[in-house]
Parts: structure tokens; C-alpha cells; sequence
């Protein structure tokens, strides 16, 4: 599957790169769906990397696709989980016992590679030294800056909350902490006056 | 706006003081100790900071910066300790040969460019010779937070090792001392394997030891952001050079023991500055056209900037060629 | 001297008001008559006498009223007042340096009696003598910045400051102009002005950030910025955007002069000295454009800033749909006359409207 090319934006919105293997003793890689790809682009570049790698990976609907060829790259440790919710104890546990110098692989979804973030950032390693790689979806996990309920895998411009049901347009600005786009009103001036969804990206 | 123009000064904010301590510690360095000449309290500081020194040497203005040593919850005392350095431009020599208890001094406010973060989970300090200073400060600081720290401190021999004694009977089980007549080396690549995640490290010294650090803990993966290092650069001596000074239109001289900074001050000329260490970026000054070579060594522009020739920082960087504008 | 709080709301019934005295030092944002983003910094060090310029923290006649609508507003939504677990220490200088300045500037008002780590905070106006250790959280009744920002006018932003970048990691933001602290704290510099346009093309942040990284300690530093608000409402924040947003259309010819208020903030810029961190306050004065007009030079200056404002100024601003309606309205106080530069009334100087 190509790469999604987003189109360019404001400061806030997240810059994703190609993953690339970096030196250290411990490396932890967190996927979704077709970001193995990503992973499975990695393991070539660097022989020896997986031998020192902790994968964790939710498939989302891709089945049995990725799993075979993942496992098949032998890492030290591989982890699928049914959803990221399910993963995140283990994540933590990982992220608490780590030491400097653990590198982080995040590719896949953005709502994936923010969430998994955001958990690096807490256990003490900078937003800056962890790598992301977009691979699959462009659907985007969306805070409702009115009720603060997050919606997932928003895939129309506007939407309407699934929490409190206000209609809200989307945003680029970013929060890496939410690990969500913002969303507001689109109807606040004019109530009832709500444009047509249109799909993100269309 | 323009509520209340006030141009603003070069420089920091500046504190009249008194010398109120002469202290030797070894045959290389000595500790000087200052009190406000209005008998006011001297603000808090954030550790790690450093002071700028005005120095009259007969007639002749030097401005060098040291690291706050003292306790930062301290606030009638403020102490540096200075290195003498016999091949240096003098400033040095000035403090240990001519600063006497009861001299009147002026200092600036303290000014930061390497603070603690905050968010660290554990504080691993690296120190080379005079470069413990500004771990004592941080020391200080993080004693009163119950922060997590831990020193590794590299000196030359046992006699030269500033404030050893003192930080080993308080903190025997903080503080690790190498001494290098014993052959005694950092165990630098044990150090940095296996601490916790969100360490950061800190390195002051010799230029050597902060590249061995830094270059050491990338390959251990380290995240470069959680390496912080501070490096004061003196002004090199080098051969005397002239410059052209557009806006003021002048051209004046810059001598072999004087910095490019100084030089432009001498003639009248208004400049801004901070750290005078190359770090700050205040100073940073546009050249307008160049026919030579630049012997940039500040920290502050990139490489990019070095190699281009756009820009200069007067405070630590020299020029060698036939002729220099810059737009001051 | 003794300043006379008003009994005034922010909200519902907007009995908020602006004295006299008030309109004539209010600070008015425009130095010429047109508008254009700068950095436009300068030193934070006093102000002609009685200005909102002259204290470093300015405290007026909306003081114990705005104090109040804060108070409603957290008890609504506590996360509009947060801070990072590292920030704890930038709280505590920010509460010294409240209670040291206030103290100073305004001693009839306001306390603190020090002894040591053992303080006793007085502020008369809301009634408040408590005694404390200071750097011991556990004798405050809030954090110490929510504690003392409870009892200042404006927004604080506290910014730590690391790798040459500011960092927006605690704040109390309750009258803002439409920008969510909950959703920004942990963000840089670049990334919390990302939606402002225009600007990071100019070079704008980049010259900001660079200046402020060099706010040093004792010499802090302010500007100007402004936008629009219908009805005097504090708190035109995101999270209730979805209930005031639809104030902006009740606007009317009639109604306009009472209802369009001018919202300037006066941004200031201390270091502060145990964490390095800098504070930024966002002090937020409004006035509507009825009292604003009296002030003859005002009156003609914002009528021709507001007409020639970019459009993409305008949108930004909030209040794009309303302006013909606005320059209809503000057109009347505009004679064409030539104003006087700088941003200070000048009423013994500019002459009255003509005609």
C-alpha cells in the first residue's frame, strides 16, 4: 500500500518520517493494521535489530495478514493484542522497566502512534527521539473541546461528537498530551446551520 | 506600542557589590564571595546560572562570566570560584592578582543557559576540574527538592580537586571522585547503561569531555535532548584584525588579547551581549561583506550559518583576511 | 490611592461598566492608524503615573468582580487552571513574585509579612489573612500558582523553558481570547500560536521566541495585542464557545455601540528565578466602543485600523461578518482629521469630533 501523502499544515499538526534503525540495547515497536509494513520495512535495514526488539501489534481488522510475516521476523518478543486498549497495561509495564536508551517505533494510525506517544512521553523519553511512520487509515482521533470527549477513527468534516452530539468541524491543531485533533462547534454562530459531511482528504 | 520607549540596555540587569571573601582553595583556583553594597537581599537563582564580572583593569573594561557556585536559597552571599589561567587574556589573573576583600565590584543578575529539567526522573552530573562549579548550585537546588542526583566528578589530582572534601563528607554516597594521576577514568559506558528512563545528563569541562559524552551516549541511544552540556568559552587571543563598522561608521582595530566584542565596545559603539561565552545568541551581528577567513567558535549559529559568512558572534569569533563589514 | 470596585458581572446581565478614570487609561492598542502583526516588545519597567503601565501587576476597579467570574468559571471547569508535575517550583515564584509586587505597588490593598519560610499573605479586598510555609504545598489551600492566580486579574501562562524553546506546561486561563489551556498545555511555543495566520510567515514567533528565551531576571518586558468581543465576556473560551458564539449575532445598529467591545491584553514577560521558568500574563481590559469613542483620537484611529484590517486579521478575530456593521457605526467618530502618533488620549492636544 502506498504512503499517504498529508497535505501540508499548521505547526501543531503532527510531521510523521520513515522508520530507521538507531543504536541502543532495547527497542520497542508499537504497530496497528498495515503499519506493519513499516516494521517489516525496518527489519530489513538492520539484521541483527529484531533480535533486540519488543513488538506490540494490533492487528484492527487486518487478520491474519501481517501476523505470520511479523512473527516471522523473529523478534525477542511479540505481543498481538485485539485493540490498543488491551495493550496498554503491558505497554506501561515495559515503559516503567525500560532504561535510557530505549528506542521507540511507533507506525501505523495516527490514533495509534499518538496514543503509544504519549505513553513514551510519560515514562520520561522526549516526543522528539520517538519515530513514527503513517502507514494505512487517515482517520483521526478527535477531542470535542466542549464535552472533552474523544471520538475515534473520524473519517468526515464535520462530525458529530460521540459524546455529547454536537455537530463539530476538525481541526489541524494538535494536542500530543490528548494525543487528538480539536474539535469545535461548526454550527455556534447560526445553531442548526450544518454543512454536509465531506470526507477528510476528498 | 509605545506606552514608555525604553531602549534597552546591553547586557544584564547589574548588582554594585562589595567583596566579601578572598578564599584560596588550591594552587589553580580561588573562591570570591560578594554582598549587595545596599544591603538588600540578592535574588534567588536557578541553579546552574552564571554572573557576569566587571572588571577595571586599569582602565581597561572586562566582562567575564562565572558560574553561581553558591546556595541558591542563599541570599546574602554570592560566590564564584576562579580558575587562574596563565596563558588566558587575563581576566583571570586580574581576580587572583588584583580582587582583594573589601573591592567594590559590579555583577549582573544571574542569567541561565544550563538549567536542571525539571522532569528529569534521576539528575546524572559530569564534572571536569573548575567545571564542578555549576553543579553545586544545582546540588543545592535539588537537595532542597529531594531531587534524585548523582556526580561524577573527574579532577586532575588530589590536590586540585575543588570542593572534593567537602562534597564527599556531605554526600558520601552522591558523589563519585576520579582522580587522573591515579590513571582513574569515568566508567562512562557502565554510567550511562541501565538508568532509569527520563535520566538526563549534564556534562561541564574540557571541550574533550563534552564531545566524549555526548558522542558516548548517542551510541547508547541516548536521546540527545536528555544530554545537557556547558562549555564557557573565553575569547581566544589571535592576530589583531580591522573591522568596518557600517551603521556607526567606523573602523577600528580589534588587538591580539581583545575580542571582537570588546573592541566594538572600546569605540563607543553600543552592542548587545549576554553571556559573552557563545551561547547566548545575543550578540549575534549581520556581516555585510567579507574578503578572509572567519574563526567562528561560538555555539550558538549552525553550521550552515558558520559556512555561509552571513553572520558573526563578535564575543568569542575572530576574523583572519583583508577586510571585514559588519552592520553595527 | 484607594480604589472603588464596581459591583458588575461578566456574564448574564452584563452589568459590567467602565468608570471615567477607566476609559481614560485604558490601554488602547493602536500607536498609528493602521495595524499590522509586530513583535512590538519593550521594557516592563514602571509607566506614566496612574496608567495601567505603571505597576507590575496593574489592579483596578474590575478587580474583585473579575475575581468572582474566575471563581464561577473553575467551579464550572476546574481544568482551565493546570500544572505540570515539574511546574510546582515555577508556582511558587510566581506567587512570590505576585505577593512581593503587589505589596510593593500597592500597600493599602495588599500584606506579606515574611519571616523566613514562614509567610503571612493579607489581601484586603476579598478578604483574605492567611498564613503559610512557603515551598510547603501541603499549607496552601491550592497549588501556590492557582492559589495567588486566584487572586490576580488576567490570565498566567507559565512557560518552562528548555532546548532554546518555551513550553506551555501550567497555566490559569479563565479570559482568554478563545484558545484552550487543556488543550495546549505540553505544547511549544510554535505549536500553541500554530492557528494564528499570517504571522509564522512574517517571522513573527521566531522573532518573539527569540526575544523571550532572553528575558532575563529583573528585567521583564512587555506588548500589546487585541481582538473583538460582543457583550463584556470574560471567559470567550473554546470549551463555551459553543454557548456564546451566537451572542455575535445580536448585534444591531442600535445595540452596537453598548454590546462591540474592544478586548485588549496587556501581555507581560518576568523570568522567574528558582526554575528559570518564564511567567506570561495576560492582562484583559475591554471597553465598549460607546466609551471608547469618547476619547476623540480613539474614535477616529479605530475606525480606519478596523476598516483596513487584512481580511484574514479579521476572520482570525472573530469578527469578519460584523464588520460593515462596525465601520456603519464607528464611521461617525471618524472626521478625517489627522491623529496624533502614540497611543495615549492626548485630550488636551486632539480636537474634539468635528461637525
Amino acid at each position: 500500500m502506498s504512503k499517504f501523502q498529508f497535505p501540508e499544515s499548521i505547526i501543531s499538526r503532527p510531521v510523521y518520517g520513515t522508520l530507521t534503525s538507531r543504536p541502543g540495547k532495547a527497542h520497542l515497536m508499537i504497530a496497528d493494521a498495515e503499519g506493519a509494513e513499516a516494521i517489516l520495512d525496518l527489519a530489513v535495514q538492520d539484521a541483527v535489530l529484531m533480535a533486540k526488539s519488543h513488538i506490540i501489534y494490533i492487528p484492527k481488522g487486518t487478520g491474519e495478514t501481517y501476523t505470520t510475516k511479523l512473527r516471522a521476523l523473529k523478534p525477542a518478543q511479540f505481543y498481538e493484542g485485539p485493540s490498543y486498549e488491551a495493550s496498554v497495561q503491558r505497554l506501561r509495564h515495559v515503559l516503567a522497566n525500560a532504561h535510557q536508551g530505549l528506542q521507540v517505533y511507533l507506525a501505523g494510525t495516527e490514533g495509534l502512534m499518538g496514543q503509544a506517544q504519549n505513553e513514551a512521553m510519560q515514562a520520561g523519553i522526549p516526543h522528539t527521539s520517538i519515530q513514527t511512520e503513517h502507514r494505512g487509515s487517515v482517520a483521526r482521533r478527535m477531542q470535542c473541546v466542549h464535552c472533552k470527549g474523544i471520538t475515534e477513527d473520524v473519517m468526515h468534516d464535520p462530525f458529530q461528537c460521540a459524546h455529547c452530539g454536537l455537530h463539530l468541524f476538525v481541526r489541524d491543531h494538535y494536542s500530543r498530551r490528548l494525543a487528538a485533533y480539536q474539535g469545535v462547534r461548526v454550527d455556534a454562530e447560526d445553531h442548526g446551520n450544518i454543512p454536509e459531511p465531506q470526507e477528510l482528504y476528498s | 506600542m509605545s506606552a514608555a520607549p525604553q531602549k534597552a540596555k546591553p547586557g544584564a540587569e547589574q548588582i554594585p557589590v562589595t567583596v566579601s571573601a578572598v578564599v584560596p582553595l588550591n594552587d589553580l583556583v580561588t573562591r570570591f564571595e560578594f554582598k549587595r553594597r545596599d544591603g538588600k537581599p540578592f535574588p534567588t537563582f536557578s541553579g546552574g546560572a552564571h554572573t557576569v564580572v566587571t572588571m577595571n583593569d586599569d582602565g581597561r573594561t572586562r566582562l567575564n562570566p562565572y558560574s553561581l557556585m553558591s546556595d541558591p536559597s542563599d541570599t546574602s552571599t554570592y560566590a564564584i570560584s576562579v580558575r587562574r589561567d596563565d596563558n588566558g587574556r587575563g581576566g583571570s589573573l586580574f581576580m587572583h592578582t588584583r580582587v582583594n576583600v573589601g573591592d567594590e565590584m559590579t555583577i549582573t543578575y544571574p542569567v541561565n543557559l544550563f538549567s536542571l529539567d525539571l522532569r528529569a526522573r534521576k539528575h546524572l552530573f559530569f564534572a571536569g576540574g573548575i567545571g564542578i562549579t555549576p553543579f553545586l548550585s544545582m546540588i543545592a537546588q535539588l537537595e532542597l527538592m529531594n531531587g534524585n542526583w548523582e556526580l561524577h566528578y573527574s579532577v586532575r589530582t588530589e590536590a586540585l580537586g575543588s570542593y572534593v572534601d567537602e562534597l564527599r563528607y556531605k554526600f558520601p554516597n552522591k558523589v563519585h571522585v576520579y582522580y587522573d594521576d591515579k590513571s582513574e577514568a569515568i566508567p562512562l559506558e557502565d554510567l550511562l547503561d541501565g538508568q532509569p528512563l527520563g535520566t538526563n545528563a549534564y556534562v561541564c569541562g574540557p571541550k574533550g569531555m563534552i564531545d566524549w559524552i555526548h558522542a558516548t551516549a548517542e551510541s547508547a541511544g541516548w536521546p540527545d535532548a536528555q544530554v545537557h552540556s556547558e562549555e564557557f568559552l573565553a575569547p581566544a587571543p589571535g592576530k589583531p584584525f580591522e573591522v568596518r563598522l557600517c551603521k556607526s561608521d567606523l573602523t577600528i582595530q580589534v588587538g591580539e588579547n581583545e575580542s571582537l566584542l570588546e573592541a566594538i565596545e572600546r569605540s563607543g559603539v553600543e552592542a548587545p551581549f549576554l553571556c559573552r561565552g557563545g551561547a547566548c545568541g545575543q550578540c549575534e551581528t549581520n556581516v555585510v561583506s567579507y574578503d578572509g577567513e572567519f574563526v567562528h567558535r561560538d555555539h550558538w549559529l549552525d553550521d550552515e550559518q558558520h559556512a555561509d559568512g552571513s553572520k558573526i558572534m563578535p564575543c568569542v569569533s575572530r576574523f583572519v583576511g583583508k577586510s571585514l563589514e559588519l552592520d553595527r | 490611592m484607594t480604589i472603588q470596585f464596581n459591583e458588575e458581572t461578566f456574564r448574564d446581565d452584563y452589568s459590567f461598566y467602565n468608570s471615567d478614570w477607566a476609559i481614560k487609561r485604558f490601554p488602547f492598542p493602536f500607536h498609528e492608524d493602521s495595524y499590522m502583526y509586530s513583535v512590538n516588545m519593550e521594557q516592563h519597567r514602571g509607566g506614566p503615573k496612574g496608567s495601567v503601565y505603571e505597576m507590575r501587576f496593574d489592579v483596578d476597579e474590575h478587580y474583585v468582580s473579575e475575581m468572582k467570574d474566575r471563581e464561577l468559571v473553575l467551579a464550572d471547569d476546574p481544568l482551565r487552571c493546570q500544572s505540570l508535575p515539574h511546574m510546582t517550583l515555577a508556582g511558587w515564584d510566581l506567587l512570590e513574585l505576585i505577593m512581593v509586587s503587589k505589596s510593593e505597588d500597592y500597600p493599602d490593598l495588599f500584606e506579606l509579612h515574611r519571616d523566613g519560610n514562614h509567610w503571612r499573605w493579607i489581601n484586603k479586598p476579598l478578604g483574605i489573612d492567611d498564613t503559610f510555609t512557603f515551598l510547603d504545598e501541603t499549607t496552601l489551600p491550592y497549588g501556590p500558582m492557582e492559589y495567588i492566580t486566584r487572586q490576580a486579574q488576567g490570565d498566567f501562562c507559565v512557560l518552562d523553558q528548555r532546548d532554546e524553546m518555551l513550553w506551555m506546561d501550567a497555566g490559569m486561563v479563565t479570559t482568554q481570547a478563545d484558545w484552550s489551556l487543556d488543550f495546549d498545555i505540553g505544547m511549544n511555543f510554535f505549536e500553541w500560536h500554530a492557528p494564528v495566520p499570517l504571522a509564522h510567515e512574517m517571522g513573527i514567533f521566531k522573532r518573539a521566541l527569540k526575544f523571550l528565551l532572553n528575558v532575563q531576571q529583573g528585567a521583564p518586558a512587555r506588548r500589546l495585542n487585541w481582538t473583538m468581543t460582543v457583550n463584556p465576556l470574560l471567559d470567550t473560551s473554546p470549551e463555551n464557545y459553543h454557548k456564546w458564539g451566537i451572542q455575535k449575532t445580536t448585534l444591531t445598529p442600535e445595540n452596537l455601540g453598548a454590546k462591540q467591545h474592544l478586548r485588549v491584553e496587556l501581555q507581560t514577560f518576568f523570568r522567574l528565578p528558582r526554575s528559570n521558568a518564564l511567567v506570561f500574563p495576560i492582562r484583559c481590559y475591554l471597553i465598549s466602543f460607546q466609551d471608547l469613542v469618547t476619547i476623540p483620537k480613539w474614535g477616529r484611529r479605530l475606525h480606519r485600523v478596523v476598516r483596513d484590517l487584512p481580511v484574514e486579521l479579521a476572520t482570525y478575530k472573530g469578527f469578519i461578518d460584523n464588520r460593515p456593521m462596525m465601520l456603519d457605526y464607528l464611521s461617525k467618530f471618524d472626521d478625517g482629521l489627522p491623529t496624533s502618533p502614540g497611543v495615549f488620549p492626548d485630550l488636551d492636544t486632539e480636537p474634539p469630533l468635528s461637525g
